[in-house]
């Protein structure tokens, strides 16, 4: 009863694409090509199914009845967080936190571990590449607890520029947090690397894992990682629920975010204690039929591949960005080694004209700045469009993309 | 999309008019839409309560400079108190298409910095 069933995934992209249902529709008359998948992606009727079924069969809130809806509900939201702390390989599922997304995981580290380890004369780093998400929680705390921010530049080519890392990384330095893959420039990190560099000052490194996670295969433990962050609508799963992994004695020793029920042993008049994790940090009746949701949705990208998943993203990618080369006046942003993503430019075309072309050939991309302004500026552009795959997109569908770019290139060409 | 982007729309995106700046203007009016980056610059010149001479500058998508052209078009000879009560529906009509929740905010970015500057508000408000 806990809501996820077992699908045969045929590793072809045809029966793949039968299991999301979003997919058979039609934009303007023409059939979806949803390349915006960086935003957020499709879900997979195994998702669906799985909430559609606990609010159907099980629905009641966890954690606190004794009654058989609840112990069931309660097994299938534990279950899930299980089978995400394996997924990205967590040594417990305590050490697993369900918040509301990524945004939500990095302000709770911001607030609490913040909190109580950062003041006037500490440095918290940072990278040019970084989504909002991952910039503007350390301004607020900086603002409040006098810290000192710095940011980590990139080279033109859009990779880290890190020969000035030994100086950015120093004695005062208590936290190094960067993104795995960046959303803009699909420039993938050296994730381990960039850790050990924090963990040789004595800082601790935070993993903005957004546009990792679902992607490629991601092991905490490997990866040595203090914190890692990501959103479930990324990767399959619904809105309204991400992950905050952390290590177990960090976790332990921080305070909580928000207080109120699920997140305290024992309340008195005069104080409350704990309660331990991951509940500490899970004030509320949390997103319950989500957290089955992001469940199902790890069991059926499991049942997929990660590894085949990284590699079909790549073969598209590599394909697209052969492809996106030779259009007239194309800029792409970043480098040529990179996660499923390409973002670019089309000469003085705005981003939104390009998008709107393209919508009405039924092809999704985004325009804008991607919620990363800095990496816009530090580029001198004020926008760009991105196209952004994922496990169910096709040749066929870069094919189309093209099309709509050169056209657009027509309409608009002075 | 023959919608979105008809002739004359691409028109004035590509040969905009009163594109640049007039000589001591009496209004001067900057603003710019966060979202996008779109970015307007008002110049008018105004003679008992008539705008006698306009021009607009910016960089934004082919909506927000077709809509800035055309309203610059229209707007040299009319009344300052005319002007005050264009609404969202003068500026749909000029540029005769239908326009989505998201797209509406580049299309009335001019029309916004219009009447700010003829306010003489420091920023329209929302
Ligand atoms: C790299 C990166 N970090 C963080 C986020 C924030 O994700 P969310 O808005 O789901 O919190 C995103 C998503 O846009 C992202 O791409």
């Amino acid at each position: 009863m806990n809501g996820s069933q077992s699908i045969t995934v045929d590793p072809k992209i045809s029966s793949l694409r039968s299991l999301f249902p979003v997919l058979e529709r039609q934009v303007h008359g023409k059939p979806l090509v949803y390349l915006d998948n960086a935003a957020t992606t499709q879900k997979p009727l195994a998702v669906i199914e799985s909430m559609d079924n606990y609010y159907r069969h099980y629905n009641s809130n966890i954690h606190r009845g004794v009654h058989s809806l609840s112990e069931e509900a309660t097994a299938a939201y534990e279950g899930a967080r299980e089978r995400i702390a394996r997924f990205i390989n967590a040594a417990s599922d305590r050490q697993t936190i369900f918040t509301r997304n990524a945004t939500e995981a990095i302000n709770v580290v911001a607030h609490s571990w913040g909190r109580a380890n950062l003041g006037p004369g500490d440095e918290v780093l940072i990278t040019e590449m970084e989504h909002h998400s991952n910039i503007v929680p350390w301004q607020i705390m900086q603002e409040q607890l006098g810290f000192t921010l710095r940011y980590v530049p990139i080279t033109d080519g859009g990779l880290l520029d890190l020969s000035e890392l030994d100086t950015l990384l120093n004695e005062r330095t208590k936290l190094f947090a960067f993104v795995h893959v960046s959303n803009v420039l699909g420039t993938v990190n050296p994730a381990a690397e960039l850790v050990k560099a924090a963990h040789a000052v004595g800082a601790l490194a935070l993993i903005d894992a957004s546009q990792s996670v679902p992607h490629m295969p991601v092991d905490v433990q490997a990866l040595d990682a203090d914190f890692l962050v990501f959103s479930g609508h990324k990767l399959c799963g619904p809105t309204g629920i991400g992950i905050l992994y952390g290590k177990r004695d960090l976790l332990e020793a921080m305070p909580p975010f928000m207080g109120g029920g699920d997140m305290i042993r024992e309340v008195k008049m005069s104080g409350s204690r704990w309660n331990t994790l991951p509940y500490k940090f899970e004030a509320g009746t949390p997103a319950i039929a989500e957290g089955i949701g992001l469940g199902a949705a790890v069991d059926f990208l499991q049942e997929v591949g990660m590894d085949w998943i990284w590699q079909h993203e790549h073969a598209l990618t590599s394909y697209a960005y052969e492809r996106l080369a030779q259009v007239e006046g194309l800029h792409i942003l970043g480098p040529e080694q990179r996660g499923g993503l390409i973002a670019f430019t089309l000469g003085e075309v705005h981003p939104h004209d390009l998008s709107a072309v393209l919508d009405a050939d039924g092809v999704a991309i985004r325009a804008g700045h991607h919620c990363a302004q800095p990496i816009h500026d530090r580029l001198g552009i004020v926008a760009s469009a991105r196209a952004s795959f994922y496990l169910y997109n096709t040749f066929e569908e870069v094919d189309k993309l093209v099309v709509g770019l050169e056209k657009a290139g027509q309409i608009f060409a002075f | 999309m023959d919608q979105l982007y008809r002739e004359a729309i691409l028109d004035h995106y590509k040969h905009p008019r009163r594109k640049g700046h007039i000589d001591g203007p009496d209004i001067h009016y900057h603003d710019t839409n966060p979202f996008c980056g779109d970015e307007i610059t008002i110049e008018l010149k105004v003679t008992d309560g008539v705008v006698v001479d306009a021009a607009f500058d910016g960089r934004g998508c082919a909506i927000s400079q077709a809509s800035a052209s055309m309203i610059m078009e229209e707007i040299v000879g009319m009344s300052v108190d005319d002007l005050k009560d264009w609404g969202k529906e003068d500026i749909l009509d000029l540029l005769g298409i239908e326009i989505g929740p998201v797209r509406l905010k580049c299309a009335l970015l001019p029309l916004k910095a219009l009447k700010a500057g003829l306010y003489g508000l420091d920023e329209w408000p929302e």
